[in-house]
């Protein structure tokens, strides 16, 4: 490779970067209507996950398949807040039906704003922490790993189904007015709040991206690719993983608290087996191994979901299918391995 | 060097949110510019064509969807064609707030008919309310609940499990176990049923939940056969009714010494499950395919005529149907599809339709029904052994009922 190309290399990422910056946080707020703009900061919010899961899963090699739980998390920490801040020292609404008299216990603190933000990244890397300190501790991973992290996201959907007057049951917590002082509902918040999530999103690739082309991250490769020869290094992987786990996990609590008034509601539907294995589907067809495409594979599946429900509203589950059969086939490290060909190729030939 | 170019690109972002942040105003709506001047009325029908919920809720579509197709074989609304729009709510809950704001915001419907659990219609609730657009609900569900901006053409409690209750009183049955699917209907209808049991000298000996979708009956089964109730409340949803039916029957207790009165199980449930599983019990609801009206007759054809001879018609299926007449009965009332005019004129619109006659409650928005309890036939067909004998009025928080002073 001569300099020149080198430095035209160098040059590549911080221009895509720049460029789909402008583009998300220019044009998009611009042209989009403000219902395609209010999809768009939703794919973005699972862009946020899904950042955290090619974190794990591609770069730490610990594929989770409950991240729906970090991100019930954060949202239902969001969602408790904006709950309590509506009913203004009375019930949330469905306390009333469901014939609770008193405000539970669990509740009162999430009144407090500053207490609320901080449960939505400290719950969920609280739980990483601790699930990963037992499980990596012992050396459980793989198969084992991915398993017990589905288990946690079914029995937290039964939990919150049960407890129907402390949750909002299958309904979830919906129905919100005002975040911040502002009404959640009109185009202009909803608008600011698109940016939030986009300028939340682009600082979190930047922190993520340090993170791995630092010494830790170098180290987490290694653990990926050779546990056992880390350990015989001197190093203890299992500190690492649990570290890179729970911040994996802080990222889907942010991205569930950012979801909540973007979207206006919050429920078991959510975070269960499922959305949790569409995000990890995202980001396989994204590319696992590169975080932009973790990013990039949440918004396209989030689109192709929009698109192919409203073309065809009887068929788009199969559509949806075969894309990813599609993307698995032709390109098995998604579709940032694609690109990454594409531009290797391209200098091989120069 | 790299971090550098980095930073550049970080710092160059910024500037885009500034620029961004002060752009002003989002590009301007173009409201209106496809609502006037065109010769159709669109309408929205949102209903989970995949997913658990999508047996039961791709039948109300249709029966809609058929309204649609008579109402505009007639010569229209207004003199304009109605022109479905068709979105799957994919029985996940945000997705129905998601489509919902889809059909308001970009297809600018002049109402939507869509929904079908409790937690899909309170999802799809803030987006109608800010909105102030119109959604006709179809299912019987379990009250306390009266948004100006939503139709509620099933039934409220008053209508369905109220004059159950009434019913299996009237038949000496004292002793009830209550099992239900674990979400907001049957918890709430539970809460309602306990009420009542109290203020009526009847006693309660059991309630246990189920998540939706489990199959697992054995247990709960026997737990009700030790505690020997007279009767048996079931507000199972979906798949799990097959289960629970099944295992009952493999106990041997026939229907006679304890009948299970369920307020989900209609004409299609019963096919799922299995007649022979479910013969001799009873249910509740306000419409069944042999209601015997001429409105209902020329339902029943035409709904075979056009889906095929084997299709059965069921209450939430003959609600929607409804909701669609109803509408349309209330926009050629107001003269307009403006939502505020119909709202107004929607008050005291009165049609005979399958189940009788319904007339549309203005205070509340729900609709006057005619309760019916039925026994299932050997056939598969409902049988009506009690009815109510005129429309009951809506009563969503039940305030008209002084042992229900406590619920609300």
């Amino acid at each position: 490779m001569t300099a020149p190309e080198q430095s035209a290399r160098r040059w590549l990422g911080p221009a895509v970067f720049s460029a789909v910056a402008v583009l998300a946080l220019v044009a998009a707020p611009l042209l989009l209507e403000p219902f395609r703009l209010g999809l768009l900061a939703k794919y973005l919010c699972y862009a946020i996950v899904a950042l955290g899961i090619g974190l794990a899963w591609g770069q730490g090699g610990m594929l989770t398949l409950g991240q729906g739980v970090f991100f019930g998390l954060g949202g239902y920490a969001m969602g408790m807040y904006l709950k309590l801040n509506d009913a203004a020292g009375d019930l949330p609404d469905f306390m009333v039906w469901s014939g609770v008299e008193k405000l539970p216990a669990l509740w009162k603190p999430f009144g407090n704003p500053v207490f609320a933000l901080a449960m939505v990244v400290v719950l969920p890397a609280a739980v990483a922490l601790l699930l990963g300190a037992l499980v990596f501790r012992q050396r459980v991973r793989g198969a084992y790993f991915a398993i017990l992290t589905q288990a946690l996201a079914a029995a937290l959907v039964i939990l919150l189904v049960g407890q129907q007057g402390l949750t909002g049951g299958t309904n979830g917590l919906t129905n919100f007015f005002d975040f911040f002082g502002n009404d959640v509902a009109a185009d202009e918040t909803q608008r600011g709040l698109y940016l939030l999530v986009a300028v939340v999103l682009g600082a979190l690739y930047l922190g993520a991206r340090q993170l791995v082309r630092s010494r830790f991250g170098r180290l987490l490769l290694a653990v990926r690719d050779g546990e056992d020869r880390v350990r015989f290094l001197g190093y203890n992987p299992a500190t690492v993983k649990t570290l890179t786990f729970a911040v994996s996990a802080g990222m889907a609590g942010i991205a569930g608290a950012l979801f909540v008034p973007v979207v206006g509601i919050i429920s078991p539907a959510l975070l269960g087996v499922v959305p949790s294995l569409e995000l990890v589907v995202a980001v396989a067809v994204g590319g696992r191994f590169a975080l932009a495409g973790a990013v990039l594979g949440a918004v396209v599946m989030g689109y192709a979901r929009t698109y192919f429900s409203e073309e065809l509203p009887d068929a788009w589950l199969y559509l949806q299918g075969a894309l990813f059969v599609l993307v698995m086939t032709l390109a098995p490290k998604g579709i940032a391995g694609l690109a990454a060909n594409l531009v290797r190729r391209r200098e091989v030939r120069a | 060097m790299r971090n550098s170019l980095w930073r550049t690109g970080a710092a160059f972002t910024l500037a885009a949110v500034t620029l961004a942040a002060c752009a002003g105003q989002s590009p301007t709506n173009d409201t209106a510019a496809s609502s006037g001047g065109s010769d159709t009325i669109k309408v929205g029908i949102l209903h989970s064509l995949s997913g658990t919920m999508a047996i039961s809720e791709v039948t109300v579509r249709d029966a809609e969807l058929l309204a649609i197709e008579e109402i505009n074989a007639a010569g229209g609304v207004l003199g304009k064609k109605l022109e479905p729009v068709v979105e799957d709510g994919a029985s996940d809950w945000p997705t129905f707030a998601e489509k919902a704001t889809k059909l308001i915001a970009q297809d600018k419907v002049a109402t939507v008919f869509g929904g079908w659990t409790s937690a899909s219609r309170k999802a799809m609730l803030p987006v109608f309310e800010k909105r102030k657009a119109l959604l006709w609900y179809p299912v019987q569900y379990e009250g306390l609940e009266s948004s100006p901006y939503i139709f509620y053409t099933g039934a409220t409690t008053n209508q369905q499990i109220v004059p159950g209750l009434d019913y299996l009183k009237e038949k000496g049955k004292k002793k009830l176990f209550l099992v239900g699917s674990d979400y907001v209907f049957p918890r709430t209808a539970n809460k309602i049923i306990k009420a009542y049991a109290a203020a009526n000298g009847m006693e309660v000996l059991g309630e246990e939940y189920t998540p939706l979708g489990h199959t697992e009956y054995s247990t709960l089964v026997n737990k009700i056969v030790e505690a020997k109730p007279d009767a048996v409340f079931n507000t199972l949803n979906g798949d799990s009714n097959v289960a629970f039916f099944k295992q009952l029957k493999s106990t041997g207790i026939s229907a006679d010494q304890m009948p299970v009165m369920s307020v989900s199980v209609a004409e299609e449930e019963v096919r799922g499950i299995g007649v022979d599983n479910v013969a001799g019990h009873l249910v509740a609801w306000n419409y069944y395919q042999t209601t015997d009206t001429p409105a209902n007759e020329k339902f029943v054809a035409a709904f075979k005529a056009k889906y095929g001879a084997d299709k059965v018609t069921s209450d939430p299926m003959e609600a929607g149907y409804n909701a669609v007449y109803l509408w349309a009965e209330a926009v050629k009332k107001a003269g307009t599809t403006d939502v505020e005019a119909v709202k107004k004129a929607a008050g005291g619109v009165s049609l005979d339709r399958p189940e009788g006659k319904v007339t549309i409650d203005g205070d509340n928005q729900h609709v006057y029904k005619t309760a019916r309890i039925g026994v299932v036939q050997p056939d598969g067909q409902i049988k009506e052994v009690w009815n109510s004998g005129e429309p009951i009025k809506p009563d969503p928080y039940l305030k008209t009922y002084s042992w229900a002073g406590g619920l609300v």
